[in-house]
């Protein structure tokens, strides 16, 4: 059993019964789910609640209610994270509701969802929530009984004193459990006597989202709410010049049309403001349809913009990004990327001697990998709904780190922090996109300068072609083999546009003696930002495609050949600034060998393995892939996973299986590419999307075992995934897959 | 504008709306029923599928004004106290992940039940291929697809 400081705050229980009341909401029911599983269950609710801290309270008849903090977008945090508190209050999960915690950075800390870092970041304050909740009651028990606390076990939502035979539920507590002072340290249960964490449970809204429950920012709606769509300029590198707005506004429906800023002069923008177009047309009326038709009425003249600095202020400390003029395209993108990858880049790491090892090379092979812009066509397009009225607003958006957009609305309305009340629904996916919250920031711009709540909905269109996408990329490997084909230099030079991808510490650094990194960019006015394991979602396809190549040259089998050199790496490593365990590296390599028989011979499959580490999680994929009537089919992907400690196994069976699936759809088929500044696919009749039928047939995932604090699920097991298709289809067909997507439009190979 | 009448999970409705209104955004806007998903706009993604006579069918690219007199469902109606055989194996198979596009695989999944009890893999490929999962569940689409033909 461990001791873990407290760190709650004082209870606060009239703010958040008001708060949590739902008054404001019309045919919105996404705030309570439950575990409960029958009708008459949920019916049953307690007459009196009492709230023991800010992420729980009790009813008088034992049912928890359970605030989870964090917004959901499909990693599954609405059960995971209130499953790391029932478990300390040691309660029957049965008896668990969950509501989503209103944003209140004070109480709940930091919000958000991304990174792979809910779990690993809530690990310890959840439970120590649960668990100081636990102590209360005991306490309350304790004094009631007149008997000694350290007397008083519970089990499952009850209190128990052995000596006299008391029992009493948590209900029958929890009024005077709620007027006790929260002790300053509690302790932590010992993972054998996890009943809940480590064992699946079912998605706590799983109902509510078979039955089609409003609970999506897109569902959001107010009493006397009006729509609005943004026009945008038709290309990256245009701004607005004019607008004639009288046919729209003579469409049936139509409140106004209004051009807006979304960003005051001068505004420092954040990492998650990034905006293409900071000027914007908008227009406003009764239903979505109608503004949806009056849309198309609109005529606006764009004039190219001039090249401008911004100053970014974010999680890397203040930068200055160039946004150069001109309406750029994916031709001139590639020429320019190979300039600058044939010349020198910016040295991030080097060890030992790599020009003199490749001089003394006996075989050198050089490969260079590229991928597209992506954009994430999250199935829930980008909307919001806000309702400024006076000093004061209502936000409801799907937007995964709310607490970054909060300061930036205050600035464009030229309101205080303070006054801006910030919903979070569910998020109909996320990937990146809804970080960057410049939507939210319209929506508020449009909702006072129409003095209205108002609803911004993004067509499918709007969200392609206005997108803060995955950058194109481009790396190029050089690695040097000895007369026994031993890797012995590995030269590595990766740029992209408008960021490098590089991970200059990364394995295989550290594994070989001679090693350099460099790197370069090219600067863009396209957008770009975060999108499921940033940079990660390239450089694991590109090295693990490499090391295969490598592997096959060296006569070594490609998962003996990895292994290898992660013993190196652990026993001797070289450099000092190498980020992984290559133990931990190396365990998931040898669970997939384990359980995907991989030394067994499996027919007529072409299997392709692939490993990398990211987001603190480490991923191991074998990919199986036959070719039928030229096209390739994913039979099975095996896959090993070490994230420490499993919270909820399925869910995250679940969370790898989507990321392999939406993994193998990128690398088939995921491409943006722009000509003269227009995105050159608008919706999913161009942009082509992995279906069911190319789903694989089965997927078979596996955990390490072990007892390390529990770390990211969301995009670790994305990564790898690209470099196990590229393998496998080199198996399938004798021909390397240097340049994504490997199959773009094209119905079969060749 | 014009009156149209609509019969919706066995209730019949009457709204007045420009007769082009894709029965999406008349479900949604003026109905209060935004089980029914926005999104793609052009029949390519399939979160609009609702039953129009127990066919599927891309709520977003067909007007109102062509479904009057015909028997519609929704993810509303599918059942009564939400246990369709599809929903409870959905629940079953724990499928959504961020469940923004599920409404209309369920609805997709429910009328090829109907039409077909005992779907191959291929019929499920076919049936199901016009609707985007962006989170990657179609394992758990299928598998689920397969319980619910033998509870129902």
């Amino acid at each position: 059993m461990s001791t873990i400081k407290t760190s709650l705050g004082r209870r606060s229980f009239l703010q958040t019964s008001a708060l949590t009341g739902g008054g404001l909401m019309l045919g919105f029911s996404w705030m309570a789910s439950c575990t409960l599983k029958t009708e008459e269950e949920i019916l049953s609710m307690p007459n009196e609640w009492f709230e023991i801290n800010s992420y729980l309270k009790i009813g008088d008849n034992g049912v928890v209610t359970i605030y989870t903090p964090n917004p959901e977008f499909g990693q599954n945090v609405r059960t995971s994270m209130p499953m790391l508190i029932a478990e300390e209050l040691d309660m029957d999960w049965q008896k668990v509701l969950v509501e989503q915690a209103p944003f209140h950075a004070s109480k709940y800390g930091f919000q958000f969802t991304g990174g792979s870092r809910g779990i690993m970041s809530r690990w310890e304050p959840l439970r120590m929530a649960g668990a100081s909740a636990r102590h209360l009651l005991k306490e309350a028990a304790a004094q009631t009984w007149n008997v000694s606390i350290d007397d008083i076990t519970t089990k499952s939502g009850f209190l128990i004193h052995e000596g006299t035979g008391n029992k009493a539920g948590y209900g029958e507590m929890a009024s005077l459990a709620a007027t006790l002072e929260v002790p300053e340290e509690v302790q932590l249960k010992d993972i054998s006597d996890f009943n809940i964490i480590g064992k699946s449970q079912k998605n706590v809204d799983a109902k509510s989202i078979v039955t089609g429950k409003s609970m999506f920012g897109m569902d959001y709606k107010q009493e006397g709410m009006l729509y609005a769509m943004i026009e945008h300029p038709p290309a990256f590198g245009m701004t607005l010049s004019a607008v004639d707005d009288a046919a729209a506004k003579a469409m049936p429906g139509i409140r106004d049309v209004i051009t807006f800023k979304s960003y005051k002069d001068g505004f420092e923008k954040g990492g998650f403001d990034t905006n293409a177009f900071p000027e914007l047309v908008a227009i406003i009326g009764n239903s979505t349809w109608e503004v949806m038709q009056a849309k198309k009425k609109l005529s606006v003249d764009w004039k190219p913009f001039k090249a401008y600095s911004e100053t970014l202020s974010g999680f890397r400390g203040k930068q200055t990004v160039n946004i150069p003029a001109g309406l750029e395209s994916t031709e001139s993108h590639k020429t320019r990327m190979a300039e600058l990858a044939a010349k020198p880049g910016r040295v991030v790491r080097k060890d030992g001697n790599p020009e003199e090892a490749f001089k003394k090379a006996v075989k050198i092979i050089e490969k260079s990998y590229s991928a597209p812009f992506l954009a994430h066509n999250c199935m829930e397009p980008l909307n919001a709904f806000a309702h400024v009225d006076g000093d004061k607003a209502t936000i409801a958006a799907p937007i995964q780190i709310p607490g970054m957009i909060v300061s930036t609305i205050a600035s464009s309305l030229g309101i205080p922090e303070e006054n801006i009340e910030m919903v979070m629904p569910r998020m109909g996916g996320g990937f990146g996109r809804k970080a960057y919250g410049h939507y939210v920031v319209e929506a508020a711009m449009i909702s006072q300068k129409i003095n209205a709540p108002v609803k911004l909905v993004y067509t499918r269109e709007d969200d392609m072609t206005n997108g803060i996408y995955r950058p194109a990329y481009q790396a190029t490997y050089k690695a040097a083999l000895d007369e026994n084909n031993n890797l012995t230099a590995l030269h590595v030079k990766a740029g992209g546009i408008p960021e490098s991808p590089l991970f200059a510490n990364r394995f295989p650094a550290g594994a070989i003696d001679n090693y350099v990194a460099e790197e370069w960019s090219i600067d863009s006015n396209i957008t770009i930002g975060a999108f499921r394991a940033p940079r990660s979602n390239f450089m694991a396809g590109a090295e693990q495609a490499f090391l295969d190549e490598v592997a096959e040259e060296a006569g070594k089998d490609p998962i003996q050949f990895r292994l290898d050199l992660l013993k190196r790496a652990k026993e001797d490593p070289v450099g000092e600034r190498n980020d992984y365990d290559a133990e931990r590296y190396a365990g998931v390599l040898e669970l997939v060998r384990d359980k995907s028989a991989w030394d067994t011979d499996r027919g007529n499959l072409n299997r392709g393995v692939s490993a990398y580490f990211c987001h603190n999680t480490y991923a191991a994929h074998v990919l199986d892939l036959t070719i039928e009537n030229g096209k390739p089919v994913v039979q099975n992907v095996c896959c090993a996973i070490d994230c420490g400690i499993v919270v909820n196994p399925d869910a995250a069976v679940n969370m790898a299986e989507g990321a392999i699936t939406d993994g193998i759809g990128n690398a088939f088929y995921g491409e943006l590419t722009f000509k003269d500044g227009v995105p050159e696919k608008t919706n999913f009749h161009q942009y082509r999307m992995i279906r069911m039928s190319e789903a694989p047939k089965e997927i078979d995932v596996h955990f390490v075992q072990n007892e390390i604090a529990p770390t990211g699920m969301g995009e670790p097991p994305f990564p790898p995934i690209f470099g196990a298709v590229a393998n496998a289809m080199y198996k399938a067909t004798g021909v390397r897959q240097y340049s994504q997507p490997f199959l773009g439009d094209k119905q079969v190979l060749g | 504008m014009s009156e149209i009448q609509l019969h919706i999970n066995g209730k019949d409705h009457q709204i007045n709306v420009d007769p082009n209104t894709p029965i999406l955004w008349v479900l949604r806007d003026h109905l209060n029923m935004s089980g029914t998903k926005y999104g793609c706009g052009i029949a390519q993604c399939g979160a609009c599928t609702i039953h129009l006579d127990g066919v599927a069918i891309r709520s977003c690219s067909l007007p109102v004004s062509s479904v009057q007199g015909k028997s519609i469902t929704t993810i509303e109606g599918l059942s009564k106290n939400g246990d369709h055989p599809v929903q409870q194996a959905w629940i079953e198979h724990d499928v959504p992940q961020c469940g923004y596009c599920q409404a209309g695989q369920i609805m997709s999944a429910a009328a090829l039940l109907e039409e077909n009890a005992h779907p191959t893999d291929t019929d499920i490929d076919v049936a199901m291929n016009g609707n985007i999962c962006r989170c990657g569940t179609y394992t758990r689409i299928k598998a689920a697809i397969k319980t619910a033909a033998k509870i129902a």
